[in-house]
């Protein structure tokens, strides 16, 4: 077996920015954090390269790809006990090294590097810069831990500081009280979640009597003592099988943006751009798709009826996010639900796959889509970013006829639109032609759902494209208003562009990557048969997209606004999101606040303050009373002293006999 | 023999070695700056520290058995090396200009060896010297500050205390001897079942076992006084508070420590057959010194006088952690002695420099500290939140390991007190955080320039809480050690 010892430096490349930072970053290593939190990443992003090299290289050359047999084993790079508790309780903290933890790695990283190089020109200038990559190193770090956790508790404690790195992202702009408000809403939504998966990791590893992933999937997919108990176990009619996974996968729900817990998401918005294409686009956001994976067996070949629950709830946020998609007007919000839509699209190719084999086409084809997803989502935010720092605002309104000012921007962005519209060769193209052709395969109805959605995307981002892009000179006139913006592409940077070029070759190129030979359900290599017919409708429906796109915004008129009056209290029902925001707030100000919170509240001030203050007081009054023993003394001292003695021989001597 | 005997006595022979060396120096010590002898000795002691670290782990008996060391003790010699190298880097800035610096660290370094016979002791008769020798030269170590009349005071009371409590020890071991007719550990405890029965011949069951508890209780009188359990506790707050401040750290974490290791050797092999007395006396005593030091500890407004009542807090913890079954009871009390040393070196380190270049001690001196002096607020804030016990500083997986082995009694009751008072005694470790980070003070203690050598103190401190917890190796290798006696 080939030495994978420097796995762990992956990780800890970037906890050693974050450390370095987070100490000097404000004052010594001021100007130069950038730097060094980029060269960390960039280190940390050639390791995984080379692991990934070095996995799926030795795997092809052992057995060779095609012929049967040549599975991509899981290997359990490195593990040592972190605390024991007892003999039957250790906690361990491992590496696990399977196709998809290698693949993440590689995202993690590259979209992590990108990300970074973009930020010294984006955020050159801010006060907390140092700050500012401190986080980001946090982020990659705890990303990273995630994707290699060997153990599902490891796994929690990355998952955590996953979405407390994420939270300080968010609120990178603390003095915005929407910045401030909104990471919040995502610390709080995706916390509720968490208590779910936190729940879900009990049940599992009670009944499986382990931690470790590879023991558990194993104990839990065969007839073992472990899956009898489990299974025979019920609660409220369902075996505490079916409900640990669906706990798990409310857990992978939040972090993801699955309906109904996607409020935080399109929120989450108010950080800086560049973090929203790393966390709440390309990583963080797929963390519960990666979960659901990682436990795929278990759903498929224990518990179809919860990984039934992941299909319809996959497939239902992916229509609806599209839908809300298509009305808003903030480019950075239309980006968000467009994110979650194709997270949806994930979901619901797991949900529709089997295990092993050809039918195992939607773990494959959901893999492949979130590889793909993960390089032109971010391209998209970037883009976003370099539109945004040059128009400063973030209304489509207030845009258009850009491609003269930024025709590299333009370009990389229509790439980018054309790949998640699944136009070919694009690379979207390749991973959500497989998507719906796994749904065709086992699911009509989700096939549809999918379908439809493929063009409303097609429409919505072409929507975006040509609001900013084309339409009208208005937006010309205001950037020339604007006395920073010079000529054609001269203020920005190269940091920025770099990026942009690289997200884009790898949204041309990286739909030929013969992905089906490296990650699949079971590690066997499978080829993929996508007829050309198949691809005929999606193309279809998403070139009509794009024509209704280009008619209703190509140009300045006023065919939006008499459609959207033309359909009035619908648009209006769409534009508000579907008013899902106000019902919570109605169930939580209203239903919760004063059912729950106010005798809460009362209780705690009256009789839990009470009796905290009561025994304050007592103990002080103790104290006071005491006080006299301690006389500064040296007889008074003595005399205690042989009190004590005399006290402790009297008593077990004569009193408390044994 | 001479081979075997400079093997075993390694750790001690370094120390006294270090000591004769300082000897020959103080003969000519006009012709040295005291920077250049405290910088020498330092060098000294690291290089200690390291020898010790790289000992071979040998199993040695010397003396007729008076004397024997194994890797556990090797360990927990180098945690005091090490201690003791950390409070001479911080105690640098105070020595600097006193003027008799070499003779600190002769009298020092005497305390050590003392502290490392006693360890290894074999025998009462060893046991009871080590622990002469090492209480005499800390009595004068209390004196340092010589103009201070607190420090003398502090002085005159430890040198009186210790008489008593010599005293009752020495009539403690002149019991046993007369009915058991031995000094050596070893045979004390081989005769475990014996013990009683021989004595049985004398004096009849029940008075065989009033001797036997009589004698024991004087022994842990004496004891309880080095380690400051309630009620013999009293001299400690005015000898901490008179002495200089890096004696104050050495008495609270080293001579401490050392006195608990020999404490959990005897209780669990010669005291064995005790046991069920001593666990209810333990129990007592834990709940009345975890009680009295944190209701003390609440009404201080003097930092060093605080540290003391939460020491003498600290050791009902570490007393409750010896209830435990003897593997794990040996293990959390060496392991929580290693994570104390971080802690309260961190925080004392913070009060010896504040105290050496300002002379202030009083908590509201504190108050806005993080204004001026960030490292040193940082430092003071993580030592305490481990010494309260707040996850993650080593602190909590410290105080979480005493408890477990507490609770392998299933004295569930017992084990209910300490964590309520885990909870008391947050209130005053908050109050000073409180002090540092939030109160206003319209003048705060200047900016400080910390000199190199106690800045790496603290900063060795501060790694200490932090990495000491979160290793999981480091409570393993002391429990796969604490199984030999």
């Amino acid at each position: 077996m080939a030495n994978y010892n420097y796995i762990a430096w992956i990780p800890l490349l970037p906890l050693a920015g974050f450390v370095l930072l987070g100490l000097f970053g404000r004052r010594r290593f001021r100007g130069f954090s950038g730097i060094l939190g980029t060269g960390l990443i960039l280190a940390a992003a050639l390791l995984s390269l080379y692991a990934a090299w070095q996995y799926f290289g030795a795997g092809a050359g052992a057995a060779g790809v095609t012929a049967g047999g040549s599975a991509y084993k899981p290997i359990l790079a490195m593990k040592f006990t972190w605390l024991s508790f007892s003999p039957g309780l250790s906690i361990d903290m491992s590496v696990l090294l399977d196709p998809i933890s290698v693949m993440m790695i590689v995202v993690v990283s590259l979209v992590s590097l990108m990300v970074h190089i973009f930020s010294l020109g984006y955020m050159k200038g801010e006060e907390r810069f140092g700050t500012y990559y401190a986080f980001l190193s946090l982020f990659s770090f705890s990303m990273l831990g995630l994707v290699l956790s060997g153990n599902i508790f490891q796994l929690f404690i990355f998952w955590e500081l996953v979405g407390c790195s994420s939270f300080l992202l968010i609120g990178y702009y603390y003095d915005r009280p929407s910045a401030v408000a909104a990471s919040k809403k995502a610390f709080i939504v995706t916390r509720f979640a968490d208590l779910g998966f936190l729940i879900g990791i009990l049940i599992l590893s009670f009944y499986g009597e382990t931690l470790d992933f590879g023991t558990l999937i194993h104990r839990l997919t065969t007839p073992s003592p472990q899956f009898l108990s489990i299974t025979s176990a019920s609660f409220l009619g369902f075996s505490l099988l079916s409900w640990g996974l669906t706990l798990v996968f409310i857990g992978g729900a939040g972090k993801s943006a699955m309906f109904p817990l996607h409020v935080w998401l399109p929120d989450a918005m108010e950080g800086p751009t560049p973090v929203s294409a790393l966390i709440h686009a390309a990583t963080m956001v797929v963390a519960g798709v990666y979960l659901v994976a990682r436990l795929f067996p278990v759903f498929s070949l224990s518990d179809p009826p919860a990984l039934g629950v992941v299909a319809y709830v996959g497939a239902f946020s992916a229509l609806i996010a599209a839908i809300m998609a298509c009305t808003q007007t903030d480019i950075k919000r239309v980006l968000a639900y467009s994110t979650m839509s194709q997270i949806g699209y994930m979901m619901f190719a797991l949900g529709v796959s089997k295990y092993g084999g050809e039918g195992g086409l939607g773990y494959m084809a959901s893999m492949f889509h979130l590889f793909t997803h993960a390089g032109f989502k971010a391209l998209l935010f970037l883009c976003a970013g370099v539109i945004i720092h040059r128009v400063h605002s973030n209304e489509m309104n207030a845009m258009g006829g850009l491609r003269r000012q930024l025709p590299l921007t333009h370009i990389c962005c229509l790439i980018a639109c054309l790949a998640i519209s699944g136009i070919p060769p694009f690379s979207g193209f390749f991973s959500k032609e497989e998507i719906l052709l796994a749904a065709w395969q086992s699911n009509k109805l989700i096939y549809g759902v999918g379908l439809f959605t493929s063009g409303l995307t097609a429409y919505y981002m072409f929507r975006l494209y040509f609001s900013i892009f084309w339409r009208g000179p208005h937006g010309v006139r205001q950037a020339a208003g604007d006395p920073g913006a010079g000529d054609a592409h001269g203020s920005t940077p190269v940091s920025m562009n770099l990026p942009l070029v690289v997200l884009a070759l790898g949204a041309l190129l990286a739909g030929l990557i013969p992905f089906s030979h490296f990650v699949t359900s079971d590690g066997e290599p499978i080829d993929t048969h996508t007829p050309l017919s198949f691809s005929i409708a999606p193309v279809a429906l998403a070139l009509a997209g794009i024509g209704l796109a280009a008619w209703l915004y190509g140009t300045m008129s006023d065919r939006p606004r008499r459609l959207a009056s033309a359909i009035g209290g619908l648009y209006r029902l769409v534009y508000h999101t579907f008013y899902i925001d106000e019902i919570y707030a109605f169930i939580t100000k209203k239903i919760l606040f004063n059912l729950v919170g106010r005798p809460a509240a009362w209780i705690d001030r009256n009789i839990v303050d009470g009796l905290m203050n009561g025994l304050a007081s007592f103990t002080a009054w103790i104290s006071a009373l005491i006080k006299g023993m301690q006389s500064g003394k040296m007889q008074d001292y003595a005399l205690y002293f042989f009190t004590g003695i005399a006290g402790l021989a009297v008593l077990f001597i004569y009193i408390w006999k044994n | 023999m001479g081979i075997g005997l400079i093997a075993g006595l390694q750790q001690e022979l370094a120390v006294v070695l270090i000591v004769i060396v300082l000897l020959f120096i103080k003969l000519g010590s006009d012709r040295y700056r005291t920077e250049t002898i405290l910088g020498l000795v330092n060098v000294l002691l690291g290089i200690n520290l390291a020898a010790g670290l790289m000992m071979a782990p040998t199993q040695t008996v010397l003396f007729g058995g008076g004397f024997h060391t194994n890797e556990l003790i090797i360990l927990e010699k180098n945690i005091f090396n090490l201690g003791t190298l950390l409070i001479s880097l911080q105690a640098y800035d105070w020595l600097k200009g006193h003027k008799l610096a070499l003779e600190f660290y002769m009298l020092l370094l005497s305390t050590l060896a003392g502290l490392f016979f006693m360890i290894s002791a074999g025998n009462l008769l060893m046991f009871y010297l080590g622990l002469e020798m090492s209480t005499i030269p800390l009595a004068a170590l209390s004196n340092f500050d010589l103009e201070k009349r607190q420090s003398s005071e502090a002085a005159v009371k430890f040198i009186m205390s210790s008489a008593f409590s010599s005293a009752l020890l020495l009539f403690g071991i002149s019991l046993l001897y007369g009915a058991t007719g031995t000094l050596d550990l070893g045979t004390l405890a081989a005769s475990d079942d014996n013990l009683p029965l021989r004595m049985a011949g004398i004096l009849g069951s029940t008075g065989a076992h009033a001797l036997l508890v009589f004698a024991f209780v004087l022994l842990l009188s004496g004891f309880a006084f080095k380690i400051s359990v309630v009620p013999f506790h009293l001299w400690t707050a005015d000898v901490y508070e008179g002495s200089p401040v890096p004696v104050t750290a050495y008495l609270s974490v080293i001579s401490k420590g050392a006195v608990f290791f020999a404490f959990i050797q005897v209780l669990y092999t010669t005291f064995r057959p005790l046991a069920r007395d001593w666990y209810n006396m333990l129990v007592l005593l834990a709940v009345l010194t975890m009680l009295t030091g944190n209701l003390f500890a609440l009404r201080q407004d003097k930092l060093k006088r605080l540290l003391a009542f939460s020491s003498i807090a600290q050791v009902g913890f570490i007393l409750v952690g010896m209830t435990g079954s003897p593997t794990t009871a040996n293990a959390s009390v060496i392991y929580f002695i290693l994570v104390y040393l971080f802690s309260n070196l961190g925080a004392f380190g913070v009060v010896a420099v504040v105290s050496a270049m300002t002379g202030k001690e009083g908590i509201d001196d504190y108050k806005g500290l993080y204004k001026t002096n960030p490292f040193l607020s940082w430092v003071m804030a993580i030592s305490l939140f481990s010494l309260a016990g707040i996850p993650p500083t080593a602190g909590f997986f410290g105080k979480f390991f005493l408890l477990m082995s507490g609770a392998g009694r299933g004295n569930y009751v017992f084990i209910s007190m300490a964590a309520l008072n885990m909870v008391i005694s947050l209130y005053y470790y908050l109050r000073v955080i409180k002090a540092i980070f939030m109160d206003a003070n319209d003048h705060p203690i200047g900016r400080l320039k910390i000199s190199l050598l106690p800045a790496i103190a603290l900063m060795v401190c501060v790694a200490g809480v932090l990495l000491t917890g979160l290793l999981g190796w480091v409570y393993d290798y002391i429990y796969s050690l604490s199984a030999n006696f």
